[in-house]
């Protein structure tokens, strides 16, 4: 495969992973704030924009959605995100299937169409929701009308390791701001955030159904952190990284045979077999920290490998 | 009017403002009598109510959009991404006419073929006199570095889409052999596709011969071009990349041949071999179906500022090592002076007499046609020869005193770069405008490829001047496109 072509697969699925984050993040951020009173409101919108990578002060729910969803001037917002994306996957349109770029072209323009009006006139939640649909249905097409070949792994790689990293900014934000006892009870004032924490990551269910509706913060930090079934949780996520990374062919040249397996595989393992006793008392925010920077290690080991290795070195083979 | 009344269901409906004029109508003799092959067509059109048509044309025109079908494409934005102008009415041609066109393309490829080879190695028709040396080598697209270059099996023009037009009379002549870098093949494919779904009733019931093997067809073409001792070769598309405007078709055809499709920035050239970057390493590249101009396509042997090419590419050509598709200088084999020499061309090589004409031609250079043409300025179509995509034009009958005084100053001071035809009407064929059905004018391009053989895909490319009264095809002026259905004997 191309290398080129690798690289795209790659951010083609990081921003539509990203995207349908932003997507959620807001549409659950807005329920929120039905919820809440006005000024403990805006609190939760101040640690979303955060946690998407802006900083705002004293923010505007309304206009910081509309801001989100369709500021194309914001690297944030998901009218950005599906550029990018289709931006990298027009540049590949061959390589994935035609289902694929049609569907991808179809949530492209369902949110260039809706930009054109007011979210809040607009149903918000709906188009959220529409927004998100479309990228699931995207990935239902991707895995049921593309080889599962060394082109769907550079797009698994680009999903989660997107997702892992959503996750952790997530859980770091919560975990930062909000408190909890010895025996992991939350603060009754806080239960709405803990919901939207989960609902964020698409885990208020699931959780449910593991350890049911009792909420308690060394609980969701297990259930997001270390769960190996739970899509969104960083095992899981991080689990599928190095399968997919494992599978790739790294090149006959390459020297450091298995560079970005054993990057991938070491944190893969750590999460395998770590207990969230040892992590929530060695301090999780300084875990998460790691998590990240392995991430970005990881990340530019693939850059490295498989994209924009020296010439000089691969025609020595 | 007297006769509209006997006519029938000619007038019908959405035939209500559909008029003939001295053009060539490809679906009525007259208006009382329509041509055999378009009587189904007319026929569904008459039935057919027009919310139904409607519907059928938003459904073709949604079907472009999600599958990208667009025309230009520039920036980050989007704004200016437009799907490609699409008529729903096929283009009919019977199995009869097209056997001439097939025979005669194939006659004029072969020939221009062997023209190439000729002038890039001996020069016998240059010696022989039968072209001028100075119309050859005068040519700006003449490049003297494929001099004594050989090709692989010689072939030079691959890939050639020729434009016809269908004269008053009925007859296709050639207006103009593209050898470069032709484009518009995959819209012929995917309004064929379109079509099927939109019209399927109406496919069935013409019996109109398939063009799907195209892809295999040319893959199988640059397959047998490959360099000696390459069994498995491997064949890549060279595109300028994404913000071409004819990216989605370079794109399309890398699919459906199953090919890699790759940019300059993708190929590197080492000890005169070409390889490309991929994920395990580099690997070699034995054929380039380049849709790249020669300008750009080597910036050490061509134009040093292009940043599309591959630097080292023309060397490891000449080397033999790698095939480009089609052979570069072919552009002096289709300069708009040269076209006036094709039938000698044809002669000369093949010893036949031309089966397709071509549109008379009056060659500036030549003092008495020069004379004859500045006589008859108001009555031709002056071309610049090194022009394309309508500039440097004059269309004589709609010309100002003022710009025939321009022209034939420019024509005195460089003869050489302009030739003259008589203004040709194109014929037209039946369009739907705003729920009417209205003639507009089309021409034909249809697709050649020549590798063992000759391969020709029954039809082409027809496109069509949409705006009232317009001869002008170009998408970038109004133009679109139609389905060209050849039918079955």
């Amino acid at each position: 495969m191309l290398s080129r072509v690798a690289d795209s697969l790659y951010w083609t699925n990081r921003y539509l992973e990203r995207a349908e984050h932003t997507a959620r993040v807001v549409g659950v951020n807005l329920g929120l704030s039905l919820d809440l009173s006005s000024e403990t409101g805006d609190l939760g919108w101040g640690r979303a924009a955060q946690s998407l990578g802006l900083t705002v002060t004293e923010p505007d729910p309304v206009s910081l959605a509309q801001l989100l969803a369709f500021d194309p001037g914001s690297s944030a917002s998901i009218v950005s995100c599906l550029i990018g994306a289709r931006e990298n996957a027009r540049q590949i349109r061959e390589q994935i299937s035609s289902e694929m770029w049609e569907q991808l072209n179809r949530v492209f323009h369902e949110v260039k169409r809706a930009g054109y009006d007011d979210l809040q006139e607009a149903n918000p939640l709906e188009f959220l929701e529409s927004v998100i649909e479309g990228i699931h249905l995207f990935q239902g097409i991707t895995d049921s009308t593309m080889t599962h070949g060394e082109g769907w792994r550079f797009l698994q790689v680009g999903r989660y390791m997107e997702r892992a990293l959503n996750t952790s900014t997530l859980l770091k934000q919560h975990f930062r701001e909000f408190q909890w006892d010895d025996e992991g009870r939350i603060f009754p004032k806080d239960h709405l955030h803990w919901i939207t924490l989960l609902r964020c990551c698409t885990a208020f269910e699931a959780y449910c159904k593991v350890y049911t509706a009792d909420l308690k913060a060394d609980r969701i930090a297990e259930f997001l952190l270390l769960s190996g079934e739970f899509p969104h949780s960083l095992r899981f996520s991080l689990d599928r990284l190095h399968v997919a990374l494992e599978a790739l062919p790294e090149g006959a040249w390459t020297k450091k045979t298995g560079k970005v397996t054993r990057l991938s595989g070491r944190l893969r393992a750590n999460l395998g077999f770590s207990q969230i006793e040892e992590i929530l008392a060695s301090g999780l925010d300084q875990s998460l920290e790691s998590i990240t920077e392995q991430c970005a290690q990881i990340h530019s080991a693939i850059f490295q490998i498989f994209v924009n290795y020296p010439i000089e070195a691969a025609v020595e083979v | 009017m007297a006769n509209t009344e006997s006519t029938g269901h000619a007038l019908k409906a959405p035939f209500r403002s559909y008029e003939l004029n001295e053009s060539y109508d490809e679906m009525f003799e007259t208006m009382a009598s329509p041509r055999a092959p378009y009587q189904p067509l007319l026929e569904s059109l008459i039935d057919m109510k027009p919310e139904e048509f409607r519907k059928r044309k938003q459904a073709a025109d949604l079907s472009f959009l999600h599958q990208g079908i667009t025309f230009t494409v520039y920036g980050r934005d989007e704004g200016t991404e437009r799907i490609f102008p699409h008529d729903l009415l096929p283009r009919i041609i019977t199995a009869k006419e097209w056997n001439k066109v097939e025979r005669g393309l194939t006659q004029r490829i072969i020939a221009l073929n062997e023209f190439l080879r000729d002038i890039y190695h001996e020069g016998r028709i240059l010696s022989d006199g039968i072209i001028p040396r100075e119309v050859v080598y005068t040519c700006k697209s003449f490049r003297r570095q494929m001099r004594g270059l050989h090709v692989a099996k010689n072939i030079y023009v691959t890939v050639v889409g020729t434009d016809l037009i269908r004269m008053p009379d009925g007859e296709f002549v050639v207006l103009e052999d593209n050898l470069r870098v032709p484009s518009g093949v995959s819209y012929m494919l995917t309004s064929r596709e379109v079509m099927k779904r939109v019209f399927p009733e109406l496919f069935r019931e013409c019996r109109v011969q398939p063009i799907d093997q195209y892809a295999q067809a040319l893959l199988a073409t640059l397959r047998s071009l490959s360099p000696a001792g390459r069994s498995e070769p491997v064949i890549a598309l060279l595109t300028p990349g994404v913000y071409n405007s004819a990216y989605f078709e370079h794109a399309f055809l890398a699919r459906q041949m199953g090919i890699h499709l790759v940019e300059g920035r993708d190929l590197v050239v080492n000890n005169n071999f070409v390889y490309m970057r991929t994920t395990a390493g580099l690997e070699r590249v034995d054929v380039i179906y380049r849709r790249i101009d020669d300008d750009f396509i080597d910036p050490l042997a061509f134009r040093p500022d292009s940043s599309l090419g591959v630097p080292g590419l023309f060397n490891s050509y000449r080397a033999g090592n790698v095939t480009l598709c089609n052979a570069l200088g072919n552009g002096v084999a289709d300069d708009k002076a040269m076209y006036a020499y094709v039938p000698a061309i044809i002669r000369y090589y093949l010893n036949e007499r031309p089966i397709l004409d071509n549109v008379e031609t009056f060659l500036c250079s030549d003092p008495e046609q020069r004379q004859h043409v500045l006589v008859n300025l108001d009555k031709m179509v002056v071309k610049a020869v090194g022009e394309s995509g309508g500039y440097g034009m004059l269309i004589g009958p709609h010309s100002t005193q003022k710009e025939r005084e321009e022209f034939t100053r420019r024509i005195e001071a460089d003869p050489r770069n302009y030739i003259a035809q008589p203004t040709i009407m194109l014929s037209r064929a039946p369009c739907y405008i705003d729920g009417q059905v209205e003639p507009r004018h089309v021409d034909l391009r249809p697709y050649i490829l020549y590798g063992d053989k000759v391969t020709i895909v029954p039809g082409g490319l027809t496109r069509v001047a949409l705006r009232k009264g317009s001869l002008v095809v170009n998408s970038s002026q109004g133009g679109g496109s139609k389905d060209t259905w050849v039918l079955q004997e």
